[in-house]
């Protein structure tokens, strides 16, 4: 399965770069939002997927799926909420100050 | 740290003051409490004579960085402790001339002194420690300080571009010799000068002999001024005057002959070592002579004396080497003249310049103008200047009884003396020394009178002045009448210091050489070839003088600037148009382009580390089966992910984006991740509601309408970035159940319940174990809520063209 989710990021990360790459502020957002889901993909399977049960141990068993992991993507989720929520307002801020999202439109003068 | 260390660094310490004496005693000027540290630490070296002319040193070690054998050093011998009166005995001179010079009301003297201090402290530094990082740290530090002294009034443009001319080249030239001492370091596998010394003989053999010694050269002549790095010094003259006459002439511009006198021991011997230095030397002392007959204004006309004094001094430095190819342990004076001279000139040349550069600046004060050809006739209304002045040039000349006169014939009878060596093919090419030593003591002849006659003798014509020319203030004539005096003092009673002075630095630079007795005398008898050499250069200087009238018209004299500065001036202008269309190029105020640019440069980057260390790898045997519903997820989740960027409809594509989100929780959940799937259920709600409450206000999207080439490259870094993170993934899958190692994971296991009272190990590790981490996060959260409220109440009156 591990092949098969790593094949799924480099999708993950391929489409989020082209978004990153557009003309439009919108576009923009929604690649990072994508990129942030391919970097937590990605710290998940490096691990090895489904190795144990939940890291419950109420579940007492005799392996556990690494806690650690979990705990890191899990402050990653958080964060990349925080980041995605800043720049979707900063975007509309953005937006209606200059009456646009076209980023060709937005760069600034040539003798700035 | 002792007396020692502390007189050092005293004067960085005593500019932390300045400031504050500066704004809060406003009555008294700056200088007068400046006045204080060189006088004070000039007579403290003093006390260090007695030591040093019994052939003794004072060593103070100070532990700075003893595992990198970087420690702060101090080692006063003979050498040293020369530099070290001259620093603090030129230092209070100028200090005191300063006090006249500027005036309290209107310059910025806080800065002057800070500066100053700064300097002295640094230069202090340089000549005291024994260690060579020490050495250089101090030495970029002089740099520094110049630059800023010479850029003192920054408002006019070629201060500006004086000082960075200045900065680019001695520095340019610091990191060379660090280059350089870094190689030292590499053979002998220490910093310390005392231990480079003892180990001479080991770098002598080492195949990185030749290039440590090429890079530590470049530093010492680029700060000294040689050939072809001198340009920068007739640039610093934009310098207050004080700054001239102490920096520029007296010590800062030494700092490079210290290093090759102090590292004479270390590279000397070396054929290679003798003849760089030498002809560089000579080719200054020649070039720099040559220019200053072509000078107009006073002060560029005494740079580039100080230029070819300083080529001087450096040929002297590079002959006297010899004396360790031939060394047999006692002194001959056939080989050792030339470091006698170079020590005695040393001296000599610090006192008729700084005279001479203190006259110029009184001059430039009191009449507005340093253009010869607008002076004139100022002997009968400065008669103190003039005399003064007189001294020095005359000094300087090489005419008899100033020590210039004595030092000058030492000088030439070391050229002499080359003719007679046998080695180094010396019998082939020596004869040109004392030749080029001859040429170049004419011209220096022939612009010292031109520099008197011009400004001093002839008419007075007072419509060629601003201000009412008058004498000087008594103040500001002092520190050039001392130094004016001490030139007569050490012309008529030379040997007073000799046992003194110059024995233990003749002793420092030639530490395998015993019994030094200089006995510096006047008269060699009518055999000295000195001698002839002298009245020929009074000769033909008088003689090139008198057809002045010939030769003045041709272009030779009326272009003064120095051609060299045309190779810096291209190289100037080609650095900073290059530097701008590197800037435009990549700076084009695109997003795009940025991120194309992180992106390539990562997928390289990552790329090439994989092919490099052959990190790429699958592995199979440690895989989980796949079952049909995973199957299914993934599929649905891939057709999303790729649908977004073909979406035109805003709608739409938030919904299409937050299927994704959801169908990710799923993904949790089959992951055995309870947490993960809980927050991402919760996180992509809260989104969607964001989503929803800016939706009407967000723009629609468009399709793309950029070039297809554009979209070509777009598609490609994507692909490659994609790529890349599905190979790490792979990779670090498979060498991380490769590795047999205990996960740390096991310890958050065993120990959640036990030391945290938990069962649900994700949240002990973030409440708990890393309750630090999440708190920080909290305010990471905080601070973007606080970011996305203000951007949404934030009103801007007036100008939102941000």
């Amino acid at each position: 399965m591990e092949i098969l989710i790593s094949v799924m990021i480099g999708v993950l990360f391929t489409v989020s770069t082209y978004l990153l790459l557009s003309r439009s502020l919108l576009r923009v957002v929604f690649g990072t939002l994508l990129l942030s889901h391919g970097a937590h993909l990605l710290i998940i399977t490096m691990a090895g997927l489904q190795r144990g049960v939940s890291p419950l141990l109420s579940l007492d068993a005799d392996a556990y799926t690494d806690p650690l992991v979990q705990a890191m993507v899990l402050t990653a989720i958080v964060i990349a909420f925080g980041v995605t929520s800043f720049i979707l307002v900063l975007s509309y801020r953005i937006y209606k100050v200059h009456q646009t999202d076209d980023l060709e439109e937005l760069r600034g003068s040539a003798d700035e | 740290m002792t007396i020692l260390h502390w007189a050092t660094l005293s004067p960085f310490l005593f500019a932390l003051l300045i400031p504050m004496l500066y704004k809060y005693i406003k009555r008294i000027h700056t200088g007068w409490f400046v006045l204080i540290v060189p006088l004070v630490l000039f007579i403290y070296f003093l006390s260090f004579l007695p030591v040093t002319s019994s052939g003794g040193s004072v060593n103070q070690t100070l532990n700075w960085v003893p595992s990198l054998g970087i420690n702060f050093n101090l080692y006063v011998d003979g050498l040293s402790l020369l530099f070290a009166l001259l620093i603090t005995g030129i230092g209070t001179l100028v200090v005191l001339y300063s006090i006249y010079y500027l005036s309290k009301g209107t310059e910025k003297l806080n800065n002057f002194y800070v500066y100053l201090m700064m300097f002295m402290g640094a230069m202090l530094g340089i000549v005291l420690s024994d260690n060579i990082i020490v050495i250089y740290v101090f030495w970029e530090v002089t740099s520094i300080a110049s630059s800023l002294l010479i850029s003192y009034w920054f408002y006019r443009k070629k201060s500006i571009d004086g000082a960075v001319k200045s900065m680019l080249i001695t520095v340019f030239g610091g990191l060379s010799m660090l280059g350089g001492f870094s190689l030292l370091y590499v053979i002998s596998g220490t910093f310390s000068i005392r231990e480079l010394i003892a180990n001479a003989d080991m770098i002598a053999e080492s195949s990185l002999f030749l290039p440590a010694m090429l890079l530590v050269l470049l530093g010492a002549f680029t700060k000294s001024a040689q050939f072809p790095f001198h340009i920068w010094l007739p640039d610093a003259m934009e310098a207050p005057t004080p700054v001239s006459a102490y920096l520029h002439s007296a010590t800062m511009v030494k700092a490079g002959i210290y290093l090759v006198a102090r590292l004479t021991p270390v590279f000397g011997g070396s054929a290679e070592w003798f003849w760089i230095i030498s002809i560089a030397g000579t080719v200054t002392l020649f070039w720099g002579s040559i220019s200053a007959v072509r000078q107009k204004d006073l002060k560029s006309l005494l740079a580039f004396s100080t230029i070819s004094q300083l080529g001087l001094i450096m040929t002297l430095l590079g002959l006297g080497s010899a004396a360790f190819y031939y060394s047999d342990g006692m002194e001959d004076s056939l080989y050792t003249t030339a470091v006698l001279a170079a020590v005695f000139h040393l001296v000599n040349h610090a006192t008729f310049k700084g005279s001479l550069f203190m006259t110029a600046g009184i001059v430039d004060h009191e009449t507005g103008t340093r253009d010869i050809r607008k002076l004139g006739g100022l002997m009968t209304i400065m008669p103190i200047t003039a005399t003064v002045s007189l001294v020095g040039l005359a000094s300087m000349a090489g005419l008899p009884p100033f020590n210039g006169f004595l030092s000058k014939e030492l000088f030439l009878q070391a050229t002499v003396n080359v003719v007679s060596f046998d080695f180094f093919n010396l019998e082939t090419w020596g004869v040109l020394f004392p030749v080029f030593a001859f040429v170049a003591s004419v011209l220096t002849f022939l612009y010292c009178i031109i520099m008197f006659a011009k400004a001093f003798t002839g008419k007075f014509k007072p419509e060629n002045y601003d201000a009412h020319v008058h004498e000087a203030p008594w103040g500001m004539l002092i520190s050039p009448v001392i130094l004016g005096s001490l030139v007569i003092i050490f012309g008529l009673f030379p040997n007073i210091l000799s046992s003194s002075i110059i024995e233990p630095a003749m002793a420092a630079i030639m530490p395998h050489t015993q019994g030094f007795d200089v006995k510096i005398s006047h008269w060699h008898g009518w055999s000295s070839p000195a001698l002839w050499m002298t009245i020929g250069v009074i000769v033909f200087g008088l003689g090139l003088y008198m057809l002045m009238n010939k030769w003045s018209q041709t272009s030779f004299y009326l272009k003064e600037r120095d051609p060299l500065n045309q190779v810096y001036d291209n190289w100037y202008d080609g650095l900073v148009k290059g530097s701008q269309t590197v800037t435009r190029i990549q700076m084009t105020g695109l997003l795009r382009d940025y991120i194309a640019y992180m992106a390539i440069f990562i997928v390289m980057l990552l790329g090439y580390s994989m092919i490099r260390y052959d990190a790429f790898a699958i592995d199979t045997a440690h895989v989980s089966e796949v079952t049909p519903y995973m199957w299914l997820l993934v599929l649905a989740f891939t057709a999303a992910t790729i649908a977004v960027p073909f979406i035109n409809n805003r709608l739409t594509a938030v919904i299409v984006i937050s299927v994704i989100g959801f169908l990710l929780s799923l993904f949790f959940v089959q992951f055995r991740a309870p947490d993960l799937a809980l927050t991402q259920l919760l996180v992509e709600t809260v989104t969607i509601i964001l989503f929803m409450l800016v939706f009407q206000r967000l723009p629609k999207l468009k399709k793309e309408k950029s070039r297809p080439r554009f979209k070509l490259v777009n598609l490609i870094v994507s692909i490659g970035v994609g790529g890349i993170f599905t190979m790490i993934a792979l990779s670090s899958f498979a060498f991380g159940s490769d590795v047999n190692y205990d996960s740390i994971a096991e310890y958050f296991i065993e120990n959640s319940k036990e030391l945290a009272g938990g069962y649900n190990m994700v949240n002990v590790i973030l409440v708990d174990f890393r309750g630090l981490d999440t708190m920080l996060e909290i305010l990471v959260l905080a601070i973007a809520a606080l970011g996305v409220y203000t951007l949404i109440k934030l009103r801007l009156k007036g100008s939102e063209d941000v």
